[in-house]
């Protein structure tokens, strides 16, 4: 019977562990080797120990992607957290908020390139709808996406426009979790409303802010889409961020090793930032017993 | 006392009503920031369809014009004549439908051995599938595609459709905490039957999973039909190109004409947003649920 149940154990898990091991184990391995080696995808694979990730450091290249990304990530986290989560705490009492949810989930389902694409033309800065809209308050926009100091705040835009749906959906799910005899209990107290927000809403909350920061902070060191679509990295490098940066060496110039080496890099920035969420979480995120 | 008691009713009566009043002008002025937020959603849309029925000298003028005056139809036959969009239609669909179909089967078998099979082992690999989930997809990126190389598979759909049809850890964790919550009672009673697991997996847990699956499939749905970077890197012949793919081939060729751009822009997204707008209520509570439970 025991024997029985481990080969049934394997035999449901065989398909799910082949695809763990031959795309996520063996890659992750010949990632770390490769990191070591000096390779260009075809000839031979020499061992250079240390190089790669000295290179990386040492080059400019890398450490403007990293700065790139990081800018993206200071803009983008805040913005684009509290603004889905002002508009759940809006929506979670409000009549016809399915019909809202519609509206405001719609970018979501659709593709990076298709908003890149339409984005593109809604940043043009001679024809752009944006510009033309500022035209009519008498502001003269900027070019946004040729401008190496707004390139980054004008993808941040597409994406707050890109995802603030899905956080908010998210957000709206956990609000409407909150059990109801919470407030009726603070009623009773005589709670106001801005105490029940601070001692209910927001703790109760927590849970889920702590979700959506953890995965919008972990997709942010990861973007690429936007930045190739609509600017391929640049005007200068501007919009060039560390998944670029790991795209361009691996398929445009066909250093691997040097491309698993800054992998790796991102690997562990993202390692650390997890891990120091985590720690830092448990000061404010409340979780129920 | 009487006529004390009759004043103070007044008095809270008249509170209530001010209360009531203020409610309905915040009421109304959250409706207006509402809608306005939600002009902002749709516009860009709106304003890509109908930019796509104008001529190139009409969407240069200042100030912009919203209606296409006169309607340009031709700029839908002509992106459809520039690019085989239809084929990267036939072709996202039948990948996306493999994908999200066997990874649905090969997930839920996984994830009820993690739930209700106890072997040696089982704890370890579980494990195992939950720290695969920190792993950033550019760092298997270059590895998976020399594997891709080795095998052949580079410039095929099945360097696409293999990986996502096998290997999910997102949706074997997700599917798992449903299938924990099953309780044991209702396979005991199947074992007593003589049905052994696979029987219990078909009839027992499949079926009461449903919702579980429909979410879990909506997520990998959205992730597999949007996906831009690995058909970027695996596919190089534009007939084998997925839609986002394509749409940015076509930008990279016509990228002065905007109303040829809106048109291919506007042919990628209309499809999507038509079975959004027909499943938007499983599609926004499928999203709901891999909130609350991730």
């Amino acid at each position: 019977m025991m024997k029985n149940k481990t080969l049934w154990g394997y035999f449901f898990l065989a398909p799910q562990l082949l695809g763990l091991v031959a795309f996520a184990l063996i890659p992750l391995v010949f990632s770390i080797v490769l990191s070591f080696m000096d390779w260009d995808g075809f000839g031979t694979k020499s061992f250079i120990g240390l190089e790669n990730f000295i290179g990386q450091f040492q080059s400019p290249v890398f450490w403007k992607s990293l700065r790139n990304t990081v800018l993206y990530t200071i803009l983008y986290i805040p913005i684009g957290v509290s603004i889905s989560l002002l508009l759940a705490f809006a929506l979670n009492k409000v009549k016809g908020k399915e019909l809202y949810r519609i509206f405001y989930f719609m970018p979501v389902v659709t593709s990076s390139v298709s908003v890149g694409v339409i984005w593109m033309w809604i940043l043009n800065g001679d024809f752009g709808i944006l510009n033309q809209l500022l035209g009519v308050f008498g502001i003269a926009g900027p070019q946004w996406l040729t401008n190496t100091s707004l390139v980054m705040i004008s993808i941040v835009m597409l994406s707050v426009w890109w995802q603030v749906g899905f956080n908010m959906i998210i957000f709206l799910a956990g609000l409407q979790g909150i059990s109801k005899s919470y407030y009726e209990a603070a009623d009773i107290d005589g709670a106001s409303g801005f105490q029940k927000f601070r001692h209910i809403t927001l703790p109760m909350l927590s849970p889920t802010t702590f979700f959506v920061t953890i995965m919008a902070i972990i997709s942010s060191f990861q973007v690429f889409d936007q930045a190739y679509v609509m600017t391929m990295g640049g005007p200068a490098k501007s919009s060039y961020t560390i998944v670029y940066h790991i795209y361009e060496l691996a398929f445009v110039n066909f250093r691997m090793g040097e491309s698993a080496a800054a992998a790796i890099i991102l690997f562990t920035i993202i390692m650390i930032f997890t891990l120091i969420q985590f720690k830092v979480s448990k000061r404010w995120v409340h979780y129920e017993e | 006392m009487k006529s004390k008691t009759l004043v103070v009713n007044e008095d809270s009566h008249k509170k209530t009503k001010l209360i009531k009043k203020k409610i309905e002008i915040s009421t109304v002025i959250l409706h207006l920031v509402l809608i306005l937020g939600a002009a902002i959603m749709i516009f860009p849309f709106i304003w890509s369809i109908t930019s796509s029925l104008k001529s190139v000298s009409q969407i240069f003028i200042v100030p912009p014009e919203f209606l296409p005056n006169p309607f340009v139809w031709s700029n839908y036959p002509d992106s459809l004549k520039a690019m085989p969009f239809g084929r990267a239609y036939w072709n996202s669909f039948y990948i996306t439908v493999l994908i999200v179909g066997i990874q649905l089967i090969t997930a839920a078998m996984a994830a009820y051995a993690f739930a209700k099979i106890r072997f040696p082992g089982v704890n370890l690999l579980f494990i195992l599938f939950l720290a695969t989930m920190m792993i950033p997809k550019q760092v298997t990126m270059v590895p998976t595609y020399m594997i891709m190389s080795k095998i052949g598979w580079l410039d095929t759909h099945l360097a696409l459709i293999v990986p996502g049809a096998l290997f999910n850890a997102f949706s074997v964790f997700l599917l798992r905490q449903f299938i924990m919550g099953i309780p044991n009672e209702l396979e005991e009673a199947a074992v007593v039957d003589g049905a052994n697991p696979l029987r219990i997996f078909w009839s027992v847990i499949l079926p009461l999973i449903k919702p579980a699956l429909a979410a879990v499939g909506i997520f990998s749905f959205m992730g597999t039909w949007n996906n831009f970077m690995e058909p970027l890197i695996y596919l190089s012949t534009p007939d084998l190109f997925t839609v986002p793919l394509m749409l940015n081939y076509f930008k990279g060729l016509y990228a002065t004409d905007w109303g040829l751009m809106m048109a291919g822009s506007t042919i990628s997204i209309i499809p999507v947003l038509i079975i959004y707008i027909i499943a938007q209520k499983h599609i926004i509570e499928g999203v709901a649920l891999t909130g609350i439970k991730g």
